[in-house]
Order: structure tokens, then C-alpha cells, then sequence
């Protein structure tokens, strides 16, 4: 429980350092958010006045604080392009990334895991070298080209989704999850053949192990070893990547998302880069950040549970 | 143990000499000016004239991949010098001396490393605008902590080793020993890592580019944002996505298979009979 606790101090202050990294970065952009809003035509005065109204004549620690605090209660301030409170901007499009990112982790799971303890079984075996080199392959492709590639094969020859005809939850539910297959598999195909990687080498690693012939040696079947012995130990580095992974597919939905045209957060986050929306690059640059930053402290949390060796630390 | 050739290495290495020397060719020579646009051409399927066909301008491909495949190699090699040069530099340091600043600059190198580098691009991006000149740097620097870490683990291994402990005995300076004595005994790591860096660095330069943040269209031709433009004209032309997204697959695979074979991930991939034995 203290470890628990000392996790989460760390992990709120690390927060805090974040958010004061990126309060400061958008700070030093040069340009005035006021000649944005009003336009170039603006008299002085209108521009004084809205600055005083913003409060952009305050020190920038006391704007920090009050952008911390306001950020807290949910109001992440307006957007200069589309002139509405960024939370309204974002509130449904969130929803459609963690969609796409959680679809793309299950896939990655149900794809990695078996197909990397197999190989690891039939190691050095000819299906195991061909899955090698297939694996390096896919490895290779960059998600967005096998995006295309899918939007090519799947969409236009096949007719199995429309490219571009993005189905929102609200028309159809089932329509919704149809048209983030095929996306989500290009992020989760190369992320799973690193994870197969990863896991195969670490439980042949394991399995030539002095434990591991003992279990042999008491009569245990070869799934019983590895299921029982080598799978608790093998997994211990692949959790550490798969909480890279995760990570990996929050920042690959938002180029995928660009290739489907799903308008989920990246697809919005690009459009405020290019059109210089700074209100709603900060909010969602900080919403990614708090998703990174809890997703490795789960999985730093939930080593105490897989690794009962961290216990004792 | 019987001694198995390296086909990473020797595949990689082919891959990249071949895929190099195209683009070294390229900057140079291609069949056509990748700029030319030609109305009466436009979107003919790869040929005899065009060995990979043109594009909706009618602009030759192969000329254009040649040109883009150059942009996205050299944007890489600057990024990755820039990272390799610093990050040995800063995990040297840290790594040779250990102490407070070791243990801070590898904090601050952790959460750097925790965000994905398309990430952080896009963050700096955001706030310095884009260009050739730009996604150099702000690749190169966000590469810096995952070279310093590799060095510094490195450093911090060798130091512990007779052969520093007994220069230092001859009272030879700590940056002759950093730099001369343990800089070419981390090499080979050092290599692979400049070879994943090249990797990452062809990844991510094609996917700002792709994203329109990175080389604009008025610089040059590049890989990422050529995929963009065929989108367009994928069903009718599929040629023009496939031959910029092969290229830069060949490239990654390249370089991928060149680190693997200067054994970065050994540890990954025991393949000693013992173990064979023993599971069997």
C-alpha cells in the first residue's frame, strides 16, 4: 500500500512538472492571441481592453495558476479558429481516439501474445524462421503506408468500408466499431510483430534456464512448463513494452486518424497546428500527456502484482 | 558452436548499399526532372519510359523517389549526427562521472524517452512552425537522450573495467580516457544505435511529411508527403502510394536489419544449441 501511495505522489507531481512545461512552452510563442482574435484592423484600445479582459497583463506565474485551476474544473479556455470553449471541441473526439488506441491494444494482445508463444514453443523450427522473417517485414511498414495500403485493398477493391465515410456511435454503434477495424489493424500490426519479437526471445531466454529443467525433470508436460514457469518470468520485459506500446498507438492513432479521416483528437490537433489554435494544441497536448504518463505508471504499479520480487523492494 | 553467417548484417547491409547508391545517383542524375510536369502524361501506369509510372501531374515517380528518398535520408543523417554527437557527449559525461548530475540528466532523459518522438515533433512543430531546417533539429535533439542513455550505460560499464583503472593509475587525463581509451570500445553499440537512430529518423521524417508538418513542397520532394498527395488519386493510380511507401519501407528495413545484425538485441536472440538441447 505505501509503494502504492509513494507511486501516486510521484506520479501527481510529475503531473504538475508537466503542466508546467507546457503552460511555458506555448508562452514563448511569439505573436499576440489578441491580434488573432480581433484581427489586424483592431485599435489599440480594443486590444488593451481584451487583453485586460484575458488577463494577459498579469505576471505569468499568477496565469499558470489560473490556467491550472480552470484546467482542473474542466474549462480549457476558447478556441481562436472555431470561437467555442475547447472542452465542448474535444468532449465527443476523445471518445473516438480512445476508441481507436483501446481497439488497436486488443488487437495488438490477441494478435502478440499467442503468436509469440508459439513461436517461442516450435523455436528454431521452419514455421518459426519464416514468421521471422515475415515479422521483420511488417516491422518495416510504417502504419500510415499500411493504412493505404488497406484503404486501397480493403476499401476501394473489396468494398468492404467506405474510405472517408466515417460512421459517428450515435448513427450506428456497429457501423462505428465496423469502420475502426481496419485502422486500428494498421497501428496494431507492426506494434504486435515487435511485441512477438520481444516475447518469443524473452521465454527462449527463460527456457534455457536451470528452473526450467528442474520443472522438466519432475515430469511437468512442455505446456505445463511453460505456462506455469516460463510464461511468469517471460512476461516481465514484455509488459514494460507493452506499456510502450500503448503509448506508441495514442501517438499512431493520430496519423492513422489522418489517413481514415476519423475525426477523432489527432485529426483536430493537426488541423489547430497548421491553423495555429494554440488554446486547443495546449489542452490536447496536455490530455496526451496525462494519457502517457498514467499508462506507464500503471504499468510501473502493476509490476508489484506480475513480479512478486518487487515486493520485497 | 557452429558459426551461422550474419544475414542481418549482410542482408542490411546490401539493402542500404543499393537503396544509397539510388540515392546518391539521385542527386545527381534521375531519368527525368522531378519537377517536370507534363499534362499529356499525367497518371500513366508504370512503363518502359516510366519504370514506375507518374504521377497526377505527370511528373515520372522514379525521378521523384529518387529526390524524396535523398530528402529523407539526408534530413536523417544531420538529425541522427546531431544526436549522436550530443548524446554521447552528455551520456559520456554522466556515465565516466556518475554522482548527482548523472542521476538528474537520466531522470529528465526518462521522461523525455517516455513520450513517442512523433509526439514531441508535433509539440515543437506546433510552437516553431515547419520546414527542411526545422525537423532537423528538432529531430536531432530529440534524439539526444536516446543515445546519451545507451552511452552512458556503456560508459558507466567500462569505467568499472581494469584497463580504465589502470590508465588512470598512469595518470592519464579523464577526457583522454573518456574519449580515447573507452570511446572505441563502445563502438559496435554505438554503430547499432546510430542504425536504429537512422530507422527512427526515416519513420518519423515520413510521418511529419506525411502529416504536412514536415518538408514543405516547395523545398523538395519527400516520401511522406508524396503518400499524401496519392491518396488522392489512390483507386485510379495506385502506383504513386505504393512506390513512396515502398520506398520508404526498403529504407526502414534496411537499416533495421543492419542493427539487428550488429547484435544490439543479441540478448534477444540466443541461438545456441545448448538451449535446443535442453527444451528438447
Amino acid at each position: 500500500m505505501k509503494y502504492i501511495l509513494k507511486k501516486i505522489g510521484i506520479f501527481l507531481l510529475t503531473l504538475l512538472g508537466i503542466s508546467v512545461l507546457v503552460f511555458f512552452a506555448f508562452q514563448v510563442i511569439p505573436g499576440d492571441p489578441t491580434t488573432r482574435m480581433l484581427g489586424t484592423t483592431a485599435t489599440p484600445e480594443k486590444i488593451a481592453a481584451l487583453r485586460e479582459q484575458l488577463g494577459l497583463n498579469d505576471p505569468a506565474i499568477i496565469r499558470y495558476f489560473r490556467w491550472l485551476t480552470d484546467f482542473l474544473k474542466g474549462d480549457f479556455g476558447t478556441s481562436y479558429s472555431y470561437n467555442m470553449p475547447v472542452s465542448k471541441l474535444i468532449s465527443g473526439k476523445i471518445a473516438i481516439t480512445a476508441a481507436l488506441s483501446g481497439m488497436s491494444f486488443a488487437m495488438v494482445l490477441v494478435m502478440s501474445i499467442p503468436i509469440g508463444i508459439l513461436r517461442a514453443r516450435f523455436a528454431h523450427s521452419i514455421p518459426d524462421r519464416i514468421s521471422m522473417i515475415f515479422n521483420q517485414l511488417i516491422m518495416s511498414v510504417p502504419p500510415f503506408f499500411i493504412g493505404i495500403i488497406f484503404t486501397y485493398v480493403f476499401g476501394l477493391v473489396l468494398k468492404l468500408f467506405t474510405p472517408g465515410d466515417f460512421i459517428p456511435h450515435s448513427e450506428s454503434a456497429s457501423g462505428f466499431w465496423g469502420y475502426l477495424v481496419f485502422p486500428a489493424l494498421a497501428i496494431a500490426l507492426p506494434k504486435s510483430a515487435m511485441v512477438v519479437k520481444l516475447l518469443r526471445s524473452s521465454m527462449v531466454r527463460e527456457m534455457s534456464e536451470d528452473y526450467v529443467r528442474t520443472a522438466y525433470s519432475r515430469g511437468n508436460s512442455r505446456w505445463q512448463v511453460l505456462r506455469r514457469h516460463v510464461m511468469r518470468n517471460a512476461i516481465i520485459p514484455v509488459v514494460t513494452f507493452l506499456a510502450v506500446t500503448l503509448v506508441d498507438i495514442i501517438a499512431g492513432s493520430i496519423i492513422i486518424e489522418q489517413v481514415f479521416a476519423i475525426p477523432g483528437i489527432g485529426r483536430l490537433l493537426l488541423s489547430s497546428i497548421i491553423g495555429r489554435d494554440l488554446p486547443v494544441v495546449q489542452t490536447i497536448i496536455t490530455i496526451i500527456s496525462i494519457a502517457v504518463i498514467s499508462v506507464n505508471y500503471i504499468a510501473d504499479i502493476s509490476y508489484k502484482y506480475i513480479d512478486p520480487r518487487i515486493r520485497f523492494r | 558452436m557452429r558459426k551461422r553467417p550474419n544475414y542481418n548484417l549482410i542482408f542490411g547491409c546490401s539493402l542500404t548499399a543499393i537503396t544509397v547508391s539510388a540515392i546518391i545517383l539521385g542527386f545527381f542524375w534521375t531519368p527525368f526532372d522531378p519537377d517536370a510536369m507534363s499534362p499529356a502524361e499525367k497518371s500513366i501506369g508504370p512503363c518502359l519510359e516510366h519504370l514506375l509510372g507518374t504521377d497526377n501531374f505527370g511528373r515520372d515517380i522514379l525521378s521523384r523517389v529518387m529526390e524524396g528518398a535523398g530528402t529523407t535520408l539526408s534530413i536523417a543523417f544531420f538529425a541522427v549526427s546531431i544526436g549522436a554527437t550530443f548524446g554521447t557527449i552528455i551520456g559520456g559525461l554522466t556515465g565516466y562521472l556518475g554522482g548527482v548530475v548523472d542521476e538528474i540528466v537520466m531522470r529528465i532523459n526518462d521522461a523525455v524517452t517516455a513520450f513517442p518522438s512523433v509526439l514531441l515533433a508535433l509539440v515543437v512543430v506546433s510552437i516553431t512552425g515547419t520546414g527542411r531546417t526545422i525537423i532537423i533539429f528538432v529531430l536531432g535533439i530529440l534524439f539526444i537522450p536516446s543515445f546519451a542513455r545507451v552511452v552512458r550505460s556503456e560508459f558507466a560499464k567500462q569505467r568499472q573495467m581494469d584497463y580504465v583503472r589502470n590508465a588512470r593509475l598512469m595518470g592519464v587525463r579523464h577526457t583522454r580516457i573518456m574519449f580515447v581509451h573507452i570511446l572505441p570500445n563502445i563502438a559496435p553499440v554505438l554503430l547499432s544505435s546510430v542504425a536504429i537512430g537512422f530507422n527512427n529518423a526515416v519513420l518519423a521524417e515520413a510521418s511529419m511529411s506525411y502529416l504536412n508538418l514536415g518538408v514543405q513542397p516547395t523545398e523538395s520532394a519527400s516520401l511522406g508527403r508524396m503518400l499524401l498527395d496519392s491518396q488522392s488519386y489512390l483507386f485510379s493510380a495506385p502506383w504513386q502510394a505504393l512506390s513512396a511507401g515502398c520506398a520508404i519501407s526498403i529504407l526502414i528495413l534496411g537499416f533495421a536489419l543492419i542493427s539487428e545484425g550488429l547484435g544490439y538485441r543479441q540478448m534477444w536472440r540466443p541461438t545456441s544449441k545448448r538451449r535446443r538441447k535442453v527444451s528438447a
